[in-house]
């Protein structure tokens, strides 16, 4: 199995709008979602939804008003400033509840309950493109990693099931646990970046997380041509680190057109910004030593 | 190899049979097959309650071993938390181990084509 | 007045409005950068680092003839930073969330304070004298919001409640960092871009913020790159609209060469500008507005 993960650690670099080329271009593969605070990709892709699921996630604390005595000892006790007096015993704020159990354990009355956390919901989709694993975390919760870890998983599953050999996963920036969930068993990490401060620098620090966990990376420069002095940059940098860098596409309009009709760069009317991504797809298919789909041809009408 | 004899031996298991795939992973594998090395018998522990976890699989799967009294693991991956909680088990690890049955995992353990690891696999 | 800056999608321009806002600010002001994963509000400020405090989090530590093994500490770990495996107990600092439960419930005394590092808070001034507060977290550390929550402490013991006003640069995204950056907020400001995209995650981030009860201003930038979705979602919302940054080819040369906004024009000064009185007004009112 051959998985390949974009991430950014900058937001807005373009992750998501070349997950969705790759999407098109790449023949038997799975799609896979991994943003899922943030999820866009089915913007473009448009799933059916095939199944779905809850995730549940860790544990809230509640108080029971009834057999509370009022005695305090759960203020006391929570380090994360959850617990507010509400009349004469006490309420939890669930936005800050981190689920440890102290005040869980400590209470005398054995007054709160600690149920699990439904964080969200995952799916499992069809597309133009093909299967896609894709998911949603309600609003505000936390993002472990383990909603992360179970779409891996799924998208595994359902590439074997289908005798699939590759898996596409548009992953979420930053450089936390589920940028960290997100690299687990990558094959290849494709760091799109753009030539600005925030770019190099983040950059920089994605490029250290997956050498952490030596994860094999490669990068793109999306809006290559902003800055001449920071492309220069990106270049001294990734050769320093040996990341080799498998294409530059110039800022271009196109992207967004294509986003407001609701397809993927690369799909429709041939443009030379399309005819770039799918030179940087060819790059990027050795890289990840899959064996090449036959040619699709670009669409003349 | 090792010059303990190792009677109960874990693989992390997609299945509950020998037939089964290896699982490549450990802390979020579904489960694992226990083998008694001398009789050939097997047991399956279900590794649910590690699964779940939003965080610690690794160390949770490493305590259901642990409770299962397996003395060595064969898997693909560990984690550097996991491996350190094994280690200090006394449960010696093999890493590498996937794209074969739990069968021609075992099998190949007894013949000495593998090697323990010492560093983590991520 | 505390000033939060947050967006749902990524690279929508939350750092570039604090930068810019922060430079025009009329009153005394404390800039802070949230994004402690992806910290870049200091590339455009270039504060000069005064401090660099290395920051860490209580995690347990064992002594080991202390304890009797009775494994009460990992019962109620909920993270699995505590383990009793065999006869064995394990501690695993990374995976601990600093609650302290493990050291209140242990009947031996045998667990006592040790420390994992979480990263840095770097305070820094910049060159007309604003005071900068950057969180930087650890690579490898997985977890934001223990950070974010040492940053918040000291942009309070800084900012003294009313000394100066605060301007926080938050993370992207509507879980649990993006939360913990604007739960101190007077007023949120939201940053979006008119595309199908940045539609969608501000759809998100008016889902997540609402319930909090701030009043929410929003800023669009871009603007003229898209479609007009975003315009409609505020009207429909009751979101006021307090600055368009259009769509031009040299506004992002500017940026990408490390430029703040406000120094570009005076029509960009200008914008800028007319925001703060905007904020303070919308925080005097309290959490009455854009409640949908």
């Amino acid at each position: 199995m051959r998985e390949l993960v974009v991430i950014s650690g900058k937001g807005g670099t373009g992750k998501t709008s070349l997950m969705a080329a790759f999407a098109h271009l790449a023949e038997a593969k799975v799609l896979c979602d991994l943003d899922v605070d943030a999820p866009d990709l089915h913007l473009i892709a448009e799933p059916a939804i095939q199944r779905r699921g809850p995730f549940l996630s860790g544990h809230v604390a509640e108080i029971d008003p009834a057999p509370c005595t009022g005695c305090g000892t759960c203020l006391e006790v929570c380090a994360y400033g959850a617990i507010q007096a509400r009349g004469a015993s006490f309420a939890v704020d669930r936005g800050r509840c981190e689920g440890c159990k102290v005040c869980v354990a400590f209470c005398p009355g054995q007054a709160i309950d600690f149920p699990e956390r439904l964080c969200g919901t995952w799916y499992q989709s069809e597309t133009r493109f093909g299967p896609m694993i894709h998911a949603q975390l309600d609003p505000g919760q936390e993002n472990s990693g383990k909603l992360v870890a179970l779409l891996k998983s799924q998208a595994r599953k359902h590439a074997d099931q289908l005798g699939l050999d590759l898996i596409l996963s548009d992953g979420a920036p930053g450089v936390g646990c589920p940028v960290i969930s997100s690299l687990s068993q990558a094959s290849l990490a494709l760091l799109v970046t753009e030539p600005t401060p925030s770019g190099l620098h983040d950059l920089e620090r994605v490029s250290d997380l997956c050498r952490h966990f030596r994860i094999r990376s490669a990068a793109v420069i999306n809006k290559a041509d902003l800055s001449r002095p920071y492309q220069a940059a990106i270049h001294q940098l990734c050769l320093e680190r040996s990341i080799p860098v498998v294409g530059h596409l110039p800022y271009d309009r196109v992207v967004t057109e294509a986003m407001v009709r609701g397809q993927a760069v690369t799909e429709g009317a041939a443009t030379p910004f399309g005819a770039q991504v799918r030179q940087v797809w060819a790059e990027l298919l050795p890289l990840l030593a899959v064996s090449s789909s036959s040619s699709t041809q670009e669409n003349p009408s | 190899m090792t010059a303990t004899p190792i009677r109960r031996l874990a693989i992390t298991s997609e299945g509950t049979t020998l037939a089964d795939l290896v699982d490549p992973r450990f802390g979020r594998a579904g489960g694992f097959l226990i083998v008694d090395l001398e009789s050939m018998a097997t047991e399956y522990v279900d590794n649910g309650s590690a699964q779940v976890r939003a965080q610690g699989a690794g160390i949770q799967a490493a305590e259901n071993l642990v409770r299962a009294g397996a003395q060595a693991l064969l898997t693909g991956q560990v984690g550097p938390k996991a491996l350190s909680a094994l280690l200090a088990c006394h449960i010696r690890v093999v890493q590498g181990v996937e794209n074969m049955t739990v069968g021609e995992a075992v099998a190949g353990f007894q013949a000495g084509r593998f090697a323990w690891s010492d560093g983590p696999g991520y | 007045m505390i000033v939060a800056i947050a967006s749902g999608k990524g690279g929508t321009g939350k750092t570039t409005v604090a930068a810019a806002l922060a430079t025009v600010w009329s009153r005394p002001v404390l800039a802070v950068d949230m994004d402690v994963e992806a910290p870049n509000l200091h590339l455009f400020l270039k504060p000069e680092t005064v401090a660099a405090t290395r920051t860490c989090l209580e995690v347990p530590m064992l002594d080991v003839y202390l304890c009797q093994r009775c494994g009460a500490c990992a019962d109620l770990c909920q993270f699995k930073a505590i383990s009793l495996m065999g006869s064995s107990l394990i501690l695993f600092p990374d995976q601990c969330h600093g609650c302290g439960g493990c050291l209140r419930v242990c009947p031996e005394g045998a667990l006592s304070k040790g420390e994992r590092e979480l990263g840095t808070v770097e305070l820094g001034f910049t060159a007309s004298g604003i005071p900068c507060l950057t969180g930087r977290l650890r690579i490898g550390e997985a977890m934001s919001p223990p950070l974010m929550t040492k940053v918040r402490h000291r942009m309070h013991a800084i900012a003294d409640r009313g000394t100066l006003d605060i301007i926080i640069d938050a993370p992207p995204g509507v879980s649990c960092p993006a939360m913990t950056a604007v739960q101190d907020a007077d007023v949120i400001l939201l940053v979006t871009e008119p595309t199908p995209f940045g539609l969608h995650d501000f759809r998100l981030a008016w889902q997540a913020f609402t319930p909090l009860g701030k009043p929410m201003g929003v800023v669009i930038n871009r603007s003229g790159l898209g479609d007009d979705g975003v315009q409609r979602f505020c009207r429909e919302k009751g979101l006021p609209i307090l600055a368009e940054i259009p769509f031009r080819r040299d506004i992002a040369e500017h940026y990408a060469s490390g430029g703040i906004l406000t120094d570009l024009d005076g029509a960009m000064a200008a914008l800028f500008a007319a925001l703060a009185p905007e904020l303070e007004r919308m925080a005097g009112q309290g959490g009455d507005a854009s409640h949908a």
